[in-house]
């Protein structure tokens, strides 16, 4: 049988040039963007910062999700975990500023000191919460982690002696670079002063997304990656290979909790205050839309949703709503001009988010942008049906699975 | 003297509140008894049955309902008509809605696995509470009240701190015989049997003649009726709505029907009662602050630790 | 028959699975030498997969004890089971069917690799060589199924057969002592079926593992093992070679009813 098959392609010639020159273009737009935003006045730099944490979010969420296959709910709470755990050290507010500076471990002052802090601390957070979860059933862990997402927002409401409460902490402590004190101005640079606004942020923020980019392509192509796919795909095979289905959940749980600390500390320090009501339950689900939308287990799959919901979500519904409201007045009807004033595609965010979701789970579940096209092959003698029905004879045959 | 009568009034409030929950479990439980499946949306359903019915009280209420002015004064005996049409039309309203939604979010998925259904759900119950945004705001409404508060413990002459008011004993007096009436059509008719043959086997109940896409609607249609009496019965209750208040229902109502064994009708009450008066009591003893936390460190570690419910009987678990 | 001072490989003893009242198992003494094929048959339902699922670990028995290679695996997981040096097939092909043939395999290295998810993340020398070695010696392993050329292929797309053949490669992987094969030729052509037969020969042979099978192609049965156990309600009503087996009585019983004396049950003969 195995004449009649023709060789694989190569890996490079599916690659065309166009995908290569879209790529460095994109590379190239993301990398200047700052000042492109300045030439030309879009006035989406602020826009910018938080969607590409909310895409790193969902990068570190898609471990979870994605690679090892646990649908995690209240991803928010490890978020939370990480923006308060940067600054319970950093922030003038918090109760360790009472204690710290004068003591042997005040260098946990330091911003980047308390933004692996956080990581560590969401990460172990992580771990604590999949322990007890590790033997429930899909559906369940999700409502366990959605009740730790409900908890977590609560907790820190009601602390108020350490967490401040629904005020929220305020200010945060600020990430530095040489001389330079992000966000404020103006900026020393090797002596000369600048004005950089929020430039500064843009560029720690993507650094951060690319590093964890960087990280987790390394992580999914480890002995560890591969495990998180084998458990996803088949647990009772997984182990039959070898896989630890505890210690292997574990570390989804524990690494995908530890880029949200990172990217918590980044959140907290760039907004300087951060209360309850940011980590609820729907950015746990909106960056979870992230991920189901581009395609679970693709870190381009994830990037691309991402930037489809976040640029939506931050920038055009916005836009797209006032262009529709200055239409209804240019119209002149007055009865259009109401109609149309009443119009917000903001308001009507979440009923879009749900609506992608059932639809993509009905024509699409894989994503736009699924982990492995099914490559439709030469290759294969035999279509699946035929396989399918052959299996199902040997099955019947044998008595059915016992 | 105090102490006992404070923990008997938090009994009261909590045995209500329980029922009201029992009610909305129940929509939780035959799903998942039947398909396996959360239906996430469930608590979303109640939340637009209480919107449809205050709709409805608004419209008709200029010229025919005459609301309580006083707590203690009865209402009309008009009133009571107009409110068993309010409550049939939310319980039609949130059937017709949530066999439309398991029609198009959930038929499909049936086979595909436990998330689907699930992320689906979650997608719908979005849409729901954006839907419930534009209809009624984003600050909670008023839900007038037409069910005295008269107390009853008074009326009968006992000089007691503890109050059983006539609103108390409307939910009861509401939901009891609904969950009997189910219980009964359950075990007694049969369509009851199809859908209990289903729930068993959904393969054999086919094999022997069930149209299951029937039965299956079937159960979110009654799921659904009584998240609409639901609705309605919370808004008489706590005479106040809001968008959101599908989503903490909801969780609260799941809990109790996994605490009570999930696809078991006794154990929703049970578990309905239980959160309930587990809720109540937080309020009175804790802090109403701390009570959210309460319930969801419950429901987690039910779900850890004892997934099959505190009745244990039937098993979720499927080899 | 395999040398008998060999040494012995699998040693099973009072094996029992019992389901609520059900004794699946039944009390089972078993042995496979080093090196050697041994098949595990019985009509349907006898237990031969439970008592594969012991071994492996996926159940635990009720009582009994599994030595393997000298040591108890009472109480171990499956995992463990694995890392220990027994790997296996699954009677309905389990692959992971959104994976590469390669990562397939790969995945069954998985309890020979050491390298730490910290040693990935910072891709330290020894992971990268590691690594390295890993990718070939799956290569090598997917030429030895003859499935090298599709290896970045999804799993899932592969015919039936191949299919089992992968999944053979796969379970290699572990360097198991023993491979547990699960009906390795369900489902098969003739041709695909001496094709396996043939591979899991060679296997033995190169590979210097003991195998034990479940079959019901008595054909395979006959052709491939040193030593055939037959299970009938979960007890072992006969050991021995494949013509021992073959000749008794118990056996035929198992397989066809009680014996009347009514010509119709000649047809006995044929399917023997």
């Amino acid at each position: 049988m195995s004449q009649t098959l023709a060789p694989a392609l190569p890996t490079a010639s599916r690659q065309p040039n166009f995908g290569t020159l879209a790529r460095n273009l994109f590379i190239a737009v993301v990398l200047t963007y700052p000042f492109l935003d300045l030439a030309f006045g879009w006035q989406a730099l602020l826009a910018f910062i938080p969607m590409m944490l909310m895409i790193t979010l969902a990068m570190g969420l898609n471990i979870v999700v994605g690679y090892a296959g646990l649908l995690d709910l209240g991803y928010a709470a490890f978020y939370a975990i990480g923006a308060y755990a940067a600054a319970f050290f950093t922030s003038p507010v918090s109760p360790l500023n009472a204690i710290l500076p004068d003591s042997p471990f005040f260098w946990m002052q330091d911003f980047w000191v308390a933004m692996l802090l956080a990581v560590l601390v969401a990460g172990l957070a992580g771990a604590l919460l999949g322990a007890p979860t590790l033997r429930l059933r899909g559906d369940y862990l999700a409502l366990v982690t959605l009740g730790f997402g409900e908890i977590v927002p609560r907790l820190v409401k009601n602390l108020e002696p350490w967490t401040k409460g629904v005020k929220g902490m305020n200010p945060i402590g600020r990430p530095y670079l040489f001389d330079c004190t992000f966000g404020v101005d103006p900026c020393t640079i090797f002596g000369t002063q600048y004005k950089l606004g929020m430039i500064p942020y843009y560029y720690v923020t993507l650094a951060i997304g690319a590093l964890s980019i960087f990280l987790i392509i390394r992580l999914r192509n480890s002995r560890l990656g591969r495990a998180w796919a084998a458990i996803r795909d088949d647990e009772i095979a997984a182990q039959g290979m070898g896989v630890n289905p505890v210690t292997t959940k574990l570390w989804a749980f524990a690494l995908g909790a530890s880029f949200s600390g990172a990217t918590g500390a980044i959140f907290g320090a760039y907004l300087q205050t951060i209360s309850p009501d940011q980590f609820e339950y729907s950015t746990s689900v909106i960056v979870l839309c992230m991920v189901i939308l581009g395609g679970t287990g693709n870190v381009w799959g994830v990037m691309f949703g991402g930037l489809l919901i976040q640029s939506f979500d931050r920038i055009f519904a916005e836009r797209l709503t006032g262009w529709v409201h200055k239409f209804g007045a240019a119209t002149g009807v007055p009865a259009v001009a109401t109609l149309l004033s009443n119009f917000d595609l903001l308001r009507s965010r979440l009923f879009i988010f749900g609506l992608c979701l059932v639809l993509l789970m009905a024509l699409r579940p894989q994503g736009l942008l699924p982990a492995r096209k099914r490559r439709e092959s030469a290759l294969i003698d035999e279509t699946e049906e035929e396989a399918n029905a052959r299996h199902d004879a040997a099955v019947a045959q044998a008595g059915g699975p016992q | 003297m105090a102490g006992f009568e404070f923990l008997l009034q938090q009994l009261v409030t909590g045995i209500a509140n329980g029922m009201l929950i029992t009610l909305i479990a129940i929509g939780y439980t035959l799903v998942y008894g039947i398909i396996e499946m959360i239906n996430f949306a469930h608590g979303d359903v109640f939340m637009l049955g209480a919107f449809s019915a205050l709709t409805f009280l608004q419209l008709v209420g200029a010229q025919a309902v005459r609301r309580v002015r006083n707590v203690d004064q009865a209402p009309s005996p008009e009133t009571y008509l107009w409110l068993v049409l309010a409550m049939i039309l939310a319980m039609v309203f949130c059937a017709a809605l949530n066999v439309m939604i398991e029609r198009f979010a959930y038929r499909r998925l049936r086979r595909g696995g436990r998330m689907a259904p699930l992320i689906s759900a979650i997608g719908v119950s979005f849409m729901l509470q954006n839907v419930g945004l534009y209809w009624k705001g984003a600050s909670p409404v008023n839900f007038p009240r037409f069910i005295p508060q008269i107390d009853l413990v008074k009326e009968i002459g006992i000089d007691s701190f503890v109050r059983f008011t006539t609103k108390d004993l409307f939910v009861i007096v509401v939901t009891v015989p609904l969950v009997i009436a189910l219980t009964v059509f359950i075990q007694r008719t049969k369509l009851g049997k199809a859908m209990r043959a289903t729930a068993q086997d959904r393969d054999a109940a086919q094999l022997m003649g069930i149209d299951i896409n029937r039965t299956i609607a079937l159960t979110f249609l009654l799921g659904g009726a009584l998240a609409g009496a639901a609705g309605l019965v919370s808004g008489l209750y706590n005479n106040t709505a809001n968008f959101q208040m599908g989503f903490s229902y909801g969780l609260n109502s799941f809990t109790a029907a996994v605490l009570g064994g999930i696809g078991n009708l006794n154990g929703a009450m049970l578990g309905g009662v239980f959160i309930g008066v587990l809720a109540a009591l937080s309020d009175g003893y804790i802090d109403p602050r701390w009570t959210p936390v309460v319930i969801f460190g419950t429901l987690n570690l039910v779900l850890i630790l004892r997934p099959t419910g505190i009745l244990g009987q039937e098993s979720a678990e499927r080899a | 028959m395999t040398a008998q001072g060999a040494g012995v490989v699998l040693d099973v003893t009072g094996l029992t699975k019992q389901f609520g009242g059900l004794t699946a198992v039944d009390a089972v003494d078993f042995r496979v030498q080093e090196r050697q094929i041994c098949s595990l048959i019985g009509p349907n339902g006898a237990g031969k997969t439970t008592f594969f699922n012991m071994v492996a670990g996926q159940y635990e028995p009720t009582s009994g004890d599994v030595i393997f290679d000298g040591r108890s695996l009472r109480g171990l997981r499956p995992h463990q089971i694995t890392a220990r040096g027994i790997g296996r097939t699954f009677q309905n092909i389990r692959l992971f069917t959104n994976e590469t043939l390669l990562e397939n395999v790969l995945v069954g290295m998985h309890s020979r690799l050491r390298s730490s998810p910290v040693a990935a993340l910072l891709r330290l020398p020894s992971q990268r060589r590691e690594e390295a070695e890993a990718h070939a010696r799956a290569m090598d392993l997917l030429k030895l199924v003859r499935l090298d050329r599709f290896a970045d292929e999804s799993a899932g797309n592969l015919p039936y057969g191949m299919q089992r053949r992968l999944e053979m490669a796969r379970a290699l992987a572990s360097q198991p002592k023993l491979l547990l094969l699960d009906e390795p030729t369900a489902g098969m052509n003739p041709q695909e079926t001496l094709a396996m037969t043939t591979l899991i020969r060679k296997v033995r042979d190169d590979f210097g593992v003991a195998v034990l099978l479940i079959e019901h192609d008595m054909q395979v049965v006959m052709d491939l093992s040193e030593r055939v156990t037959v299970l009938n309600y979960g007890q072992k009503i006969a050991e021995g070679t494949p013509r021992e087996v073959q000749r008794n009585d118990q056996v035929i019983e198992a397989y066809l009813g009680r014996r009347h004396k009514r010509p119709e049950d000649e047809v006995a003969g044929a399917h023997a």
